[in-house]
């Protein structure tokens, strides 16, 4: 019975989840459709330079406002120094209305409408950045998305054998015996105590950026499951 | 059922030793994988697949070596942390534990019609679902002057073995004051902080036994992984021995002679006495036979890694073009039990869960000053792409590196017995 449900669910899950992610993630080809709109002013590429805007090569992870010889307005310059910085999200809200990022922009350009149309030309603008495969300190392509749970996908707190799956990242650091060599044992921890854990490291209270990125992403319901499951375990 | 069915038609037709051999009996064979590349991506899907199945699917890994070396810890080997038989990993408990066939050939052929694996041995292997994780192979002519058979005198050491012991004893040979030269890879390439950490371990090297040796690094690309962090250390720990030739001075334009043992620079030439010559990478010959790579890799559907040419082939870890994950041993373990988990779902039913992916990247620069730098990723229509990253920051104390430091230890202990059990 659970494990029917539980198949309904994922499958559920699974449906929800694979469109949710796909508006993030843009599509270039698509997106150079897009930049029609920006290379009246904007140059892109190997021979970019400054036009009447500045170039957008290597804009991801850029402070606003920084490039070289680009006269900004006052408004941009200020944002810089202010510490905006242009990630996925920044360029999102700046290409959807300009001026409600930065009053004063200089930019006359009346904003992209559509989450999917930005998504495809910030991913566009994107190769042009320094790539993630490269240099993976690099800026994040996109948003993680954490779908909203049904009631039913409830079902899957604590199930052990979601948490067995789950885990299988954990042991690529931890070891599954219980060792403890550099990286500490978390085989049989209470299952109470695993649950505090994690919620704090993905509140980042507790620092540690590894373990902070990785229960970042894991739902309450992936925490509940990874704690049944190394409840169970045994050192050996 | 139906490709059950096909299998056996597929096996019966290729009729060999092999599948007369085999326990199978007409109607009720188990469904079968073959994994090529006994390597990190390979052997962690064939553990994952088999240990999960509980017999349930036949497992055959095809490998030629008997003992894989990671590259992983190489260049802790190089800096003299680390014993070479600590870079060795048997198949022992992958075959005893886990009842996966070891076939310790190369396979040389891909029939994806009639579902078949050619070996070297002439032998034929027909499966359900083919997974390929042949790591990289270097791109003919990627720098000129340099094949094959010149990295008897100038080596890679970019795939562990022979290879990083022989660049190991040359820079040990080093005459007093000499050079030591590494030529860069552009990218895309296996680890992308991997050869600014060997850059760090040559210099401890040469620090303690011949410091007034020169190191010059000919990089084709302007930036690189931790380049802060790496130029930071190398500042602090080895100051004044390591030249940095980047494109704006011709780095991207290199060829080398091994005879003479001379290295031409933007039309200069330089003698050296070590060259370390990283080329350009592709993916693993056999993913390129078996016809699922467009250019240099094989594109696989960020969900599940199967090829985009063909669902029932997976390319794992170096070989695959999949987004934004780097070439990492991390990476390559990641998506392995990614691939495992589909591939137990389409022949068994077993539960498929969301893919999640991640990468950690552990570097040494000096004893006990170690810096990391990872991401996790999801999967996505386009690609597997970046959600987060973090990297160490400069200026870290001392404490704090070293702690970084013991990590990795505790990684490479971690993910080893993750892979080979
Ligand atoms: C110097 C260096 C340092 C590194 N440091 C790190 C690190 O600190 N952390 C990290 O995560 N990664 C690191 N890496 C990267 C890591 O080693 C690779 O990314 C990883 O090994 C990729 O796994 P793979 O399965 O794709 O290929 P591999 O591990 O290379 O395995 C491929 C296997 O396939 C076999 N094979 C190839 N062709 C055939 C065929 N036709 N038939 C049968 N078998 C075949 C090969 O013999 C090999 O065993 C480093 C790499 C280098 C070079």
């Amino acid at each position: 019975m659970r494990q029917a449900r539980f198949i309904a669910t994922m499958t559920l899950l699974a449906s929800l989840a694979a469109p949710a992610f796909a508006q993030l993630a843009g599509d270039a080809d698509r997106g150079e459709g897009f930049w029609n709109q920006c290379k009246g002013c904007h140059m892109i590429g190997p021979e970019a330079r400054n036009r009447i805007g500045p170039p957008l090569n290597g804009i991801f992870g850029r402070r606003a406002g920084a490039v070289e010889g680009f006269k900004y307005s006052k408004s941009m310059a200020r944002m810089g120094s202010d510490g905006l910085t242009w990630t996925f999200e920044t360029l999102d809200a700046y290409i959807d209305n300009p001026k409600a990022l930065v009053s004063g922009t200089r930019m006359a350009y009346r904003g992209l409408k559509d989450p999917q149309d930005r998504a495809d030309l910030i991913a566009f603008i994107r190769e042009f950045s320094d790539k993630p495969r490269d240099i993976p300190e690099a800026e994040p392509s996109i948003v993680t998305s954490q779908p909203q749970l049904a009631d039913e996908v409830l079902a899957l707190q604590g199930d052990p054998d979601f948490g067995e799956y789950l885990a299988s990242e954990c042991g690529t650091c931890h070891q599954g015996d219980g060792s403890d060599q550099g990286i500490p044992s978390i085989v049989a921890w209470p299952e109470e105590d695993f649950v505090v854990a994690m919620h704090a490291y993905k509140q980042k209270l507790r620092p540690h950026p590894v373990m902070q990125m990785m229960a970042g992403r894991l739902t309450d319901e992936e925490i509940a499951a990874l704690a049944a499951y190394y409840a169970t375990l045994e050192p050996q | 059922m139906a490709h059950n069915r096909r299998t056996f038609l597929g096996g019966a037709a290729a009729f060999t030793a092999a599948t007369l051999a085999a326990p199978a009996v007409i109607g009720q064979a188990k469904p079968r994988v073959v994994v090529i590349g006994g390597g990190t991506g390979g052997a962690t899907c064939a553990r994952y697949i088999a240990k999960d199945s509980d017999g349930a699917i036949d497992v055959t890994l095809v490998e030629p070596n008997a003992t894989y070396y990671t590259c992983y810890f190489s260049n802790l080997y190089i800096g003299g942390f680390r014993t070479f038989e600590s870079l060795a990993h048997s198949y022992d408990k992958l075959t005893g534990e886990y009842g996966i066939t070891l076939a310790q050939t190369t396979a040389e052929g891909v029939d994806r019609d009639a579902k078949t694996v050619t070996l070297a041995s002439g032998e034929v292997l027909s499966y359900d679902r083919l997974v390929i994780a042949p790591g990289i192979d270097f791109r003919d002519g990627a720098v000129p002057g340099w094949d094959l058979a010149a990295a008897e005198i100038m080596p890679h050491a970019y795939k562990a073995g022979p290879q990083t012991q022989l660049l190991k004893a040359q820079i040990e040979a080093m005459p007093e004051g000499g050079v030591f030269c590494m030529v860069a890879p552009p990218n895309p390439y296996r680890c992308p902080p991997g050869p600014y950490e060997r850059i760090s371990m040559v210099a401890h090297v040469l620090r303690e036994r011949n410091p007034t040796a020169k190191i010059l690094l000919v990089d084709p690309k302007e930036k690189f992984s931790k380049q802060a962090l790496f130029e930071e250390g190398w500042q602090k720990h080895y100051s004044g021995m390591i030249e940095r030739i980047g494109p704006d001075f011709g780095g991207a334009n290199v060829s080398v002679r091994p005879d003479t043992m001379e290295v031409e620079i933007d039309g200069t030439v330089e003698k050296v006495d070590v060259c370390n010559v990283i080329p350009g990478q592709q993916a693993g010959r056999i993913a390129h036979v078996a016809g699922v790579t467009e250019g240099d890799w094989a594109p696989v559907d960020p969900f599940s890694m199967a090829t985009k040419a063909d669902e029932n082939v997976y390319v794992l870890g170096d070989a695959s073009a999949q987004g934004d994950m780097p070439k990492s041993g991390f990476s390559a373990n990641s998506q392995a039990k990614v691939a495992a988990m589909h591939i137990r779902g389409a022949l068994t039913g077993s539960r498929v869960f969301p893919a999640k992916y991640s990468n950690t990247c552990w570097s040494l620069i000096d004893t006990e000053d170690g810096i990391k730098v990872g991401a996790s990723y999801e999967p996505t229509e386009e690609k597997i792409a970046s959600v987060s990253s973090f990297i160490s920051q400069t200026g870290e104390d001392a404490a704090l590196r070293k702690v970084t430091f013991e990590e990795s230890l505790g990684w490479y202990a971690g993910i080893t017995a993750d892979i080979f059990g």
